[in-house]
C-alpha cells in the first residue's frame, strides 16, 4: 500500500494574544491509498488544523508532511485533493450545476467535459434533477451533498472532509453516512474525515485517529476490523461496539473528558 | 346566470383593487401627500399674508376672507408659492415652451441630467476602481482611505468654483467640469460600500477558492465581484442622488452653462420664487427617478442571480 499522506513530527503553534497555542505537537501519521481515515477528538485537539495543513490552508511550524509525495503547496497547485468544509459554502448566485462547475471553470475544463462531470457527480450524490435549483431552494443535507459533488467534480484522489455533516440532524446524517460509504466504494478515493461523533467515526472508517487537546496530539490510531461492506445495523454488532469502546478509551487517555468538563 | 356571476366577479375584483391599493403603499403615501399639501397651502396663506395685507391697505381695498386667501395663493413673487403655482410654472416652462429655448425647464433639466449621469458614471467607476485597489493591497488601504475620507470633509461649495473656473481657464468648459464635481461627491459612497462588499465573502469561501488554487483574478471574478453587487447597488442609490447635487452645485459657478442650478440662481437674483421652487421640485423629481431606476436595475440583476428576493 503506497502512502498518500505522510506526517513526521508535525507541529503547528499559533501565536495568539494570550501566548502561543500548540495546535499540533509531534504528529506522526501514515495514510495509505484507498483508506477512509477519521480524525476524532474534542474541540481544540487540532483535527481540523491537521486537515487544513494537508490542504495548505495552514503552514506547519515544524516537522514534515507530504501529500502524494509532494509538499502541501505543490499538492494544492496540482489540485491533488478536494476539500469539503463544515458549511456547504455554495455560492448563492450560482445554480447547483454552476456550483459544481466552479472548480472545473477555474481549472479550465472544456464546456462539454464540464457538463459530463456535473451530470456524473450529481448522480453520485443523488442530486440528479436539481441542476437548475439555487442553493436556497435546497435543504441543508442537499446543500452539503452538492458541496461534496463540487469536491468530487475534478476527480482528485484525496478527499478532505471537515465535519461535513456536523450541522445536520441525526437522521439525515445516517443517510449521508451510508451514501458516503457507497461513494467511497465506487470511487476508491482516499478520504480523511474530521468528526466529533464516535459512532460516525467507527461506522465510516478503516482507520480512526484519536486526538486530544492542549497540545493537539495523536493518542491512538485504531485500524478497524469491520468489513468494507457496512449496512447501518452493523452499529449494533459486538465488533462495532468494541471499536467504539476503544475510541472512547483513547479519548479518556487523552484526558479529553476531564478537560472538556 | 353567467353574466350575473361575471358581474359579481367584476365588482369583487374592483373591491380587491381598492383594498389592495389601500393595504399597499398607495394609501399611506396618498395620506402623507394630502397632509403635506394642506400644510403647504396653509403656510402659503400665513407667509404671504403680511405683504398682501400691505398691498390691499395701500390700494384701500376691502376684500372678503376667501378673496384674500385666493390673493395669497396667486402672487407673482410670493414668499412661499402655492403648489398649484409651481405645478403651473413647471407645465408652462416644459410642455408649453420650445425645448430648445433657454426658458424651457426641460432644456435645463436635460443639462443637469447629462452632467449628473456622466459624473455618476465616472464616480462609480472611480469608486469601484479604488475599492479594488484597496482590498488587494494592504498599504493602499491604510494610505488611501484617510485621503478619501478627507476629500468629503471639504465643503463642495468651496471646491466647485475652483474646479469650474480653473478648468475654464484651460479651455475645458461645459459638461465635463460639472460631471467632475458630481464624480467627486458620488465616488465616496461607492468606494466605502464596495470595500465592504468585496470583503463580504466568508472565510471558507475564500479558503475554498484557495484549495482550487484559483488566481486572484478568478477569485475576484467568480467570488468577490458577485458577492459585492448588493453593496454596489446600495452605494449607487446614494451616489446617484448626490451626483445630482454635485451637478447643480457645479452649475452655480457657471451661469452661462445653464441647468437647474442656474435657474435656482437667476430665480433668487430676481426674487422669482416660483421659478426657484419649480427648479427645486424638478431636481427632486429627477433624483427620485434616478434612484428608482437604480432600484429597477438592482431587482433585474438580483433576479438574474437567482436571488430569493
Amino acid at each position: 500500500m503506497t502512502s498518500v499522506v505522510s506526517a513526521k513530527n508535525l507541529s503547528l503553534t499559533f501565536e495568539t494574544n494570550d501566548g502561543p497555542v500548540e495546535a499540533l505537537k509531534d504528529v506522526n501519521l501514515e495514510i495509505g491509498k484507498g483508506e477512509f481515515v477519521s480524525f476524532i477528538g474534542p474541540s481544540g485537539c487540532g483535527k481540523t488544523t491537521f486537515l487544513r495543513v494537508m490542504a495548505d490552508l495552514e503552514s506547519p511550524t515544524a516537522g514534515d508532511i507530504s501529500i502524494n509525495g509532494m509538499t502541501p503547496d505543490e499538492a494544492r497547485t496540482n489540485r491533488a485533493y478536494g476539500y469539503v468544509f463544515q458549511a456547504a459554502a455554495l455560492f448563492p448566485w450560482r445554480t447547483v450545476a454552476a456550483n459544481v462547475a466552479l472548480p472545473l471553470e477555474i481549472m479550465g475544463f472544456s464546456k462539454s467535459e464540464q457538463q459530463q462531470r456535473i451530470a456524473r457527480t450529481l448522480e453520485l450524490v443523488n442530486l440528479a434533477g436539481f441542476e437548475k435549483k439555487y442553493p436556497w431552494q435546497l435543504s441543508g443535507g442537499m446543500q452539503q451533498r452538492a458541496s461534496i459533488a463540487r469536491a468530487l467534480a475534478f476527480d482528485a484522489d484525496l478527499l478532505l472532509m471537515d465535519e461535513p455533516f456536523g450541522a445536520l440532524d441525526e437522521i439525515v446524517r445516517d443517510h449521508l453516512n451510508e451514501q458516503l460509504l457507497k461513494l467511497w466504494a465506487e470511487t476508491n478515493k482516499t478520504i480523511c474525515f474530521v468528526t466529533h461523533s464516535i459512532p460516525e467515526a467507527v461506522y465510516l472508517s478503516t482507520k480512526i485517529v484519536v486526538m486530544s487537546p492542549r497540545p493537539g496530539r495523536v493518542t491512538d490510531v485504531i485500524d478497524s476490523p469491520l468489513p468494507k461492506d457496512r449496512p447501518l445495523d452493523i452499529r449494533e454488532t459486538p465488533e462495532f461496539l468494541e471499536v467504539a469502546h476503544r475510541v472512547r478509551e483513547g479519548l479518556r487517555a487523552g484526558h479529553s473528558y476531564e478537560e472538556e468538563g | 346566470m353567467t353574466s350575473a356571476v361575471a358581474a359579481t366577479a367584476g365588482i369583487g375584483r374592483r373591491e380587491n383593487l381598492l383594498t389592495r391599493l389601500w393595504q399597499g403603499n398607495t394609501g399611506p403615501v396618498l395620506i402623507v401627500v394630502a397632509a403635506i399639501l394642506i400644510f403647504w397651502y396653509a403656510m402659503a396663506v400665513h407667509m404671504n399674508a403680511p405683504w398682501q395685507q400691505r398691498l390691499n391697505d395701500r390700494a384701500g381695498e376691502e376684500v372678503s376672507f376667501t378673496q384674500f386667501v385666493d390673493q395669497t395663493w396667486s402672487q407673482k413673487k410670493p414668499l412661499l408659492p402655492a403648489p398649484h403655482q409651481i405645478v403651473g410654472e413647471i407645465w408652462n416652462a416644459t410642455v408649453l415652451t420650445d425645448i430648445n429655448s433657454r426658458r424651457s425647464l426641460a432644456y435645463h433639466s436635460w443639462i443637469t441630467l447629462s452632467a449628473t449621469l456622466l459624473g455618476f458614471a465616472f464616480g462609480t467607476a472611480l469608486g469601484v476602481g479604488l475599492a479594488v485597489i484597496i482590498i488587494h493591497n494592504r498599504a493602499s488601504d491604510q494610505s488611501l482611505m484617510p485621503w478619501i475620507i478627507a476629500s468629503q470633509t471639504v465643503p463642495i461649495l468651496a471646491i466647485a468654483p475652483m474646479v469650474v473656473v480653473g478648468l475654464g481657464a484651460v479651455g475645458i468648459t461645459g459638461l465635463f467640469p460639472k460631471a467632475l464635481i458630481s464624480m467627486y461627491l458620488s465616488f465616496f459612497p461607492v468606494v466605502v460600500g464596495m470595500v465592504k462588499g468585496l470583503r463580504s465573502p466568508e472565510a471558507i469561501q475564500i479558503d475554498l477558492m484557495r484549495t482550487y488554487s484559483a488566481s486572484p483574478w478568478q477569485v475576484f471574478k467568480m467570488l468577490r465581484w458577485p458577492a459585492s453587487l448588493p453593496f454596489l447597488f446600495a452605494s449607487m442609490r446614494v451616489g446617484v442622488a448626490i451626483s445630482l447635487i454635485g451637478a447643480v452645485v457645479g452649475e452655480l459657478s457657471n451661469a452661462a452653462g445653464g441647468g437647474l442650478g442656474v435657474r435656482l440662481l437667476t430665480g433668487s437674483y430676481n426674487g422669482q420664487t416660483i421659478q426657484i421652487w419649480a427648479a427645486l421640485l424638478l431636481a427632486a423629481a429627477l433624483a427620485a427617478i434616478l434612484v428608482s431606476l437604480v432600484g429597477v436595475a438592482e431587482r433585474f440583476v438580483t433576479r438574474r442571480m437567482g436571488g430569493a428576493a
